[in-house]
């Protein structure tokens, strides 16, 4: 069972002191910061980042109870609410005053419900009747207000990736009204109100901060809310709601998960996929936005595996105690003192732990048995490209072998995005050799992701492997790779030749050269010099073998020095001296080579034709029929004389 | 060809049981029972002129009573009075004999129109006895005899008929049977002083010309060629002069026929040693007299030619993206229905794929577009333009269908009976069920071990899977084929006209032949055009080099034939006032345009 979890912890997570009651823990969803905040600051504030060297250790007055603590992007200023009126700022700039400095709010009687750093010097108080956009001068020790709006608000949520902040506001909450930050502007978006399951009587607060997430899924900015499960709404389970936010024009709902269960529920994001995690079960699910294809306005999701719980996770015990014997505790999955923040991390506050939540792949392969789909979904995965070539040895082998369609649906799954990067590719090439762009910004260079798979690694990993294996049928070897090289041609994409070799390997081991014959005959396999010599080399167990490879090279143009060759080893040295004239190469080529070949045949009649023929050249070249020196042909003008004697030689005085 | 090209055997064996009992024929009857009631009138007149033994355009009475024997060589003759209303029925100008010939009033009448259905006056054709009688008379060559015998059957005296496995015509007496083998034997016997490997392999006398040839060791066919003639009046009632014209025939042509009798036998039924293994030499005489009475038939030899020496396979021109998807099709066919050994894919009676080896295609692929297809060309269904995705009438979702075994799948009675055919493997030969299955102008051959038998299951089930994926198919290469055609421009009339031929994929081209089928073979040249080709061939055959031979006829056609390694090519040239230089020019312009893409000495 335990291949079945496809999710899991990391496996170094962020270790911080836990929460006590003298020690108050908090997490910048911006920068991934824990502050561990020891009695106010006075005995200690320890900060942890994501990589274990970005911790940080100070010591702050105390100055009353710690509501919100944040570090500006970098490092650069600390800011720390204690109060509901105003935030106080110290600076981390070395030679910069150390001392704090306060802002208050600037709306009267409004109390601040928290902060927000936009970057290293802006940030954004958000209080309950609007919100404030300030620049912080650390050198000045002092704020200058950019802009304000005034607005009632119940909470607040920020998406730091995206740099918006989402504010609820009316008596029930639901009317969300966002706002995005930009190069030290602030822009209202256009606000959007969330279906509510029951309308309460009198109107009180009833959207959650807790239901509301937001997150960015395949570059897409979406405020995801928490559909819970109503009495009287005629759906029994709940969903999760998504709404796409564009940066301009109205908010979407686009998409429906259904969780086909009630309960407690967390959400999560990971490597583009919309985890669930439901508490009662301590399971999760997984949904991929993308996996439906769109056909109406809201589109409606199933999970894409079954739920399975989040894999086992013991903790190391670490530090000078630690005997080895002492096997890892397990820890406690789902529990209840968990935090769940966007996009992957989970908090144990009461066991000083931060995770990434991760999606392991392997699993999901024998999960998802319709291979279609399990290839649309892992082409959209991070690390996928091992993954997918497993899939792919295992549809051609084994005892899973897939049928042809299945194969060939595969190919062609792969083979669309192999093609969509080379296209980029092609583009940004053309754009490189057209200069600085006009205009345009300067296009950026297609990023090779793992889900492009390419000729060679479909070679490497898959093919040449399953080609040599014992007891699968060769029918089935030769079927696969026609389908391979159908899909490649089908997106338009060059096949390189080291595929034909494999099929022309795999038919000569098989003796199916007739087959072969016809491939070459419909120009399957494409013309390439390596393909021509391959088939020369073929020549000895199956004659037409040298009729296909002159064809071949005659097509490409580029090969005469080589037909020419073939033909001298054949002994048709009449019909190479035909060929080269008639491409017009007969003033250049090397004459001893052609009377080398004539006289090893034997046929002196034949050795008299091509030595007048060559005369004839260099009489009309030079103006003499005789040889060059750099033409080494002395020795046959001595063989030409001893056979024909002297006066059959074309004398340069009788023209 | 043969009266079960047209109508089915089973029909024909039907429609003679019902009027076993004499006197109890009806033509009304017959005709509907045989199914000729149902077929399109140009079938009607093949079928009658298959009747009209002595191809007189008219069956007279005599040759009425031996009506039913046409059908079914077993079955009783008419009695007179069956004759006489048969006659009566059809004859409406009373002269005693059943025409069908170029008068609406006739054709008419002939045989009852209502029930033959015949609309479109037939062909008129004149019996050479009708010709007036000042006019030379042309006979064109025919086939005089065809046997096989086995010296080594009958070796000692008085046993010589037990040498002769087959001969035609039967009704030959004994003795003249035995005679003949006799001369042959001793024709190859004294050849072979001279040389042993290599015995002679024509007779040429005035009147005719043999062909001798050894197809299995010490089994010989022999076939006998009456020379075409010229039959010239004289006047003063003195016996007409007849000229036999002996070099009109080609020994390479006829050799060839003779030995592609033996590749069709072959094709059928094994080798001749196979059947004197399973059943001695009964079986093969049963074998015999049952492939040659029908195919015998359907041999032609006023037609044959160049075309029959190369026993070429013309190929279907396709781009390589339709060629895959043939391919993919073709693969996804043989693994989900396991038991299909091999698959050959045609289009337009053209080959595009074959899964069998060279030589078994060859002899296949001639069986296919000269005797299967015709019998079952109709007008094709639309196709080029009208997409025949889903919304195909009713519930036929396809147009497939089998052209041998079941004709109707639905119909509860249908047999699943399918040809066997014999293929060579490494190691002797496998017999095969053989399913020609087609969709508008594809056609896929299914070939299956004959050792397992075909149900009705697997027959549907074939028909399930194939039938939308040949369909579409058919419509993707078509369409593909028009978009290639419209890219290559509008097809001009060219100067010339050309064959090609390639030893190595036995691949065949000829814009002489409009259409070869066994029955017809239209071709757009005199026939003393193709005669000089098959001369050209003949050099050609000589020697190894690559050549070029170039002669002016005397009707002043230019003859071009040129050889490059396996290749030849043959072009004739209607350039009366071009010289040897212009003419040379010329077929190095063709070989450019149509032949660029291969290795072609010039």
């Amino acid at each position: 069972m335990s291949e079945e979890h496809y999710l899991e912890l990391c496996e170094n997570p962020v270790q911080f002191e836990h929460a006590s009651s003298v020690n108050n823990v908090f997490f910048d969803e911006a920068n991934k910061q824990v502050f561990a905040v020891r009695s106010g600051g006075a005995t200690g504030v320890v900060v942890k980042g994501p990589e274990d060297k970005s911790s940080v250790a100070f010591r702050m007055d105390d100055k009353g109870e710690v509501k919100c603590i944040k570090f500006s992007i970098g490092n650069k200023i600390l800011a720390v609410q204690r109060t509901s009126k105003s935030v106080d700022f110290i600076n981390f700039i070395p030679d910069y005053p150390h001392t704090e400095f306060t802002q208050e709010c600037k709306t009267k009687n409004a109390s601040v419900l928290g902060f927000c750093w936009i970057n290293w010097n802006e940030i954004v108080f958000i209080t309950d009747q609007g919100i404030e956009f300030y620049q912080v001068f650390p050198d000045k020790r002092s704020l200058k207000l950019l802009k304000s709006q005034s607005i009632n608000v119940n909470w607040y949520q920020y998406c730091p990736e995206t740099a918006v902040i989402l504010l609820s506001t009316t008596v029930q909450g639901n009317v969300l009204q966002p706002f995005a930050f930009r190069n030290g502007t602030m822009s209202k978006m256009s606000k959007f109100e969330i279906e509510l399951p029951v309308v309460p009587k009198p109107a009180k607060l009833i959207l959650s901060e807790r239901d509301i997430a937001m997150a960015s899924i395949y570059g897409q900015l979406f405020v995801m809310y928490l559909k819970h499960h109503s009495r009287t709404a005629n759906s029994p389970c709940a969903e999760v709601v998504l709404y796409y936010l564009p940066r301009e024009g109205t908010c979407k709902k686009t998409h429906v998960l259904r969780l086909n269960t009630t309960g407690k529920f967390a959400l999560n994001i990971v490597d583009n996929l919309v985890v669930v995690h439901h508490q009662s079960s301590q399971t999760s699910l997984i949904f991929d936005i993308k996996l439906n294809e769109p056909d109406c306005t809201v589109n409606t999701h199933q999970p894409v595996l079954p739920a399975r719980s989040i894999h086992p996770y013991r903790i190391p015990l670490t530090g000078p105690a630690v005997v080895p014997s002492q096997p890892p505790v397990p820890c406690q999955l789902y529990s209840s003192s968990w935090s769940v923040f966007q996009p992957d991390i989970i908090i144990s506050a009461s066991e000083g732990y931060l995770w990434y939540l991760q999606v392991k792949l392997p699993p999901t392969v024998n999960l998802l048995q319709d291979k279609g789909k399990l290839m649309d979904f892992l082409l959209r995965r991070r690390d996928c490209k091992m993954v997918i070539l497993s899939v792919c040895s295992q549809i051609l082998e084994g005892g899973e072998k897939g049928s042809l369609p299945v194969v060939a649906t595969v190919f062609d799954k792969l083979n669309q995005v192999y093609k969509e990067y080379l296209e980029a590719e092609q583009s940004y090439t053309v754009a490189m050799e057209s200069g600085p762009s006009r205009g345009s910004a300067a296009q950026k260079r297609p990023v090779r992701t793992q889900a492009v798979i390419d000729q060679s690694d479909m070679y490497t990993h898959v093919l040449s492997s399953f080609t040599e294996k014992k007891g699968v049928s060769h029918k089935f070897v030769i079927a696969v790779l026609m389908e391979y090289i159908r899909s490649l041609n089908q997106f338009q994409i060059t096949v390189q030749h080291y595929l034909y070799e494999l099929v022309i390997k795999t038919l000569v081991q098989h003796n199916l050269f007739y087959m072969l014959h016809q491939f070459l005959q419909y120009h399957v396999l494409s013309d390439s010099k390596p393909l021509a010599c391959l088939l020369l080399s073929l020549e000895s167990t199956y004659p037409p073998a040298h009729q296909l490879s002159l064809d071949m090279l005659k097509r490409l143009s580029t090969a005469n020095d080589e037909i020419v060759e073939v033909l001298l080893s054949k002994q048709q040295v009449l019909g190479a001296l035909r060929f080269i004239r008639s491409v017009g190469a007969h003033d250049n080529v090397s004459s001893r080579k052609f009377l080398d070949a004539a006289r090893q045949t034997e046929d002196q009649m034949l050795f008299y034709t091509v030595f007048r023929s060559f005369q004839q050249r260099n009489q009309r070249l030079r103006g003499n029929p005789a040889f060059n020196l750099g033409e080494h042909c002395e020795e046959h003008v001595v063989h030409f004389k001893q056979l024909f004697g002297d006066q059959a030689l074309m004398k340069a005085s009788t023209v | 060809m043969s009266l079960t090209s047209i109508l089915s055997a089973e029909a024909i064996e039907n429609a003679v049981k019902d009027c076993q009992a004499p006197d109890s024929f009806c033509y009304k009857k017959f005709f509907k029972l045989c199914g000729l009631s149902s077929k399109t009138p140009q079938e009607v007149k093949d079928v009658f002129q298959i009747l009209d033994e002595d191809n007189s355009g008219f069956i007279e009475e005599s040759e009425l009573k031996f009506f039913l024997q046409r059908f079914v060589p077993g079955a009783r003759t008419l009695s007179e009075a069956e004759t006489r209303t048969l006659i009566s029925a059809a004859d409406d100008d009373s002269d005693g004999r059943i025409g069908a010939e170029g008068t609406r009033h006739a054709n008419q009448t002939a045989f009852g129109a209502k029930e033959i259905q015949t609309q479109v006056p037939l062909m008129l054709m004149i019996s050479p006895r009708m010709a007036s009688g000042m006019q030379e008379k042309q006979f064109t060559a025919s086939l005089l005899n065809f046997f096989v015998y086995n010296p080594t059957f009958g070796p000692r005296e008085g046993e010589e008929e037990k040498k002769i496995l087959f001969y035609h015509p039967s009704e030959v007496e004994k003795n003249e049977k035995i005679r003949n083998v006799g001369l042959c034997e001793a024709i190859v016997q004294f050849t072979r002083t001279f040389c042993p490997t290599k015995p002679a392999k024509s007779l040429h006398t005035q009147k005719n010309r043999q062909f001798f040839f050894e197809p299995e060791n010490n089994f010989w066919m022999v076939m006998v060629v009456r020379n075409p003639m010229i039959e010239k009046p004289n006047k003063d009632g003195k016996p007409p002069t007849q000229e036999y014209q002996e070099e009109e025939i080609l020994d390479t042509v006829y050799g060839a026929v003779v030995k592609e009798c033996y590749s069709m036998y072959k094709l059928f039924n094994g080798t001749f040693g196979r059947a004197v293994e399973a059943g001695g030499a009964e079986l093969l005489i049963q074998k015999l007299e049952k492939f040659f009475y029908r195919y015998l038939q359907t041999l032609h030899l006023q037609s044959c030619d160049l075309l029959d020496v190369f026993g070429g396979i013309s190929f279907f021109p396709l781009d390589k993206m339709t060629y895959l998807k043939i391919q993919s099709f073709v693969n996804r066919v043989e693994e989900s229905l396991s038991l299909i050994k091999y698959t050959a894919f045609l289009y337009n009676d053209q080959l595009i794929w074959s899964g069998l080896e060279q030589d078994d295609m060859r002899i296949l692929y001639k069986y296919l577009t000269t005797s299967l297809f015709p019998r079952h060309s109709e007008p094709e269904l639309a196709g080029r333009d009208s997409p025949l995705r889903p919304e195909v009438a009713g519930n036929l979702l396809h147009y497939g269908r089998f052209l041998t075994g079941p004709t109707n799948l639905k119909d509860p009675e249908a047999k699943f009976r399918f040809p066997k055919i014999f293929v060579s493997t490494e190691d002797g030969y496998e017999e095969l069920h053989l399913i020609v299955y087609k969709a508008m102008s594809a056609a896929a051959c299914f070939m299956i071990s004959a050792s397992v038998e075909l149900t009705r299951d697997f027959c549907e089930q074939l028909d399930a899977l194939v039938g939308p994926q040949l369909t579409l198919l058919a419509s993707d290469i078509c369409e593909q084929f028009t978009v290639n055609r419209r890219i290559s421009g509008p097809e001009k009339e060219p100067q010339f006209k050309f064959i090609y031929f390639n030893h190595m994929n036995l691949a065949e081209k000829s814009t002489i032949h409009m259409r070869k089928t066994a029955s017809v073979c239209l071709t757009s040249v005199h026939p003393d055009l193709m005669k000089i080709l098959g001369d050209i061939n003949c050099d050609f055959a000589r020697v190894d080099e690559d050549e070029e031979i170039i002669v002016k006829a005397m009707t002043d056609y230019w003859v071009v034939g040129k050889k490059s390694d396996q290749r030849e090519l043959y072009v004739i040239l209607n350039q009366k006032n071009a010289n040897l230089i212009e003419v040379n020019e010329e077929v190095k312009r063709l070989c450019a345009t149509q032949f660029n893409n291969i290795f072609f000495l010039d």
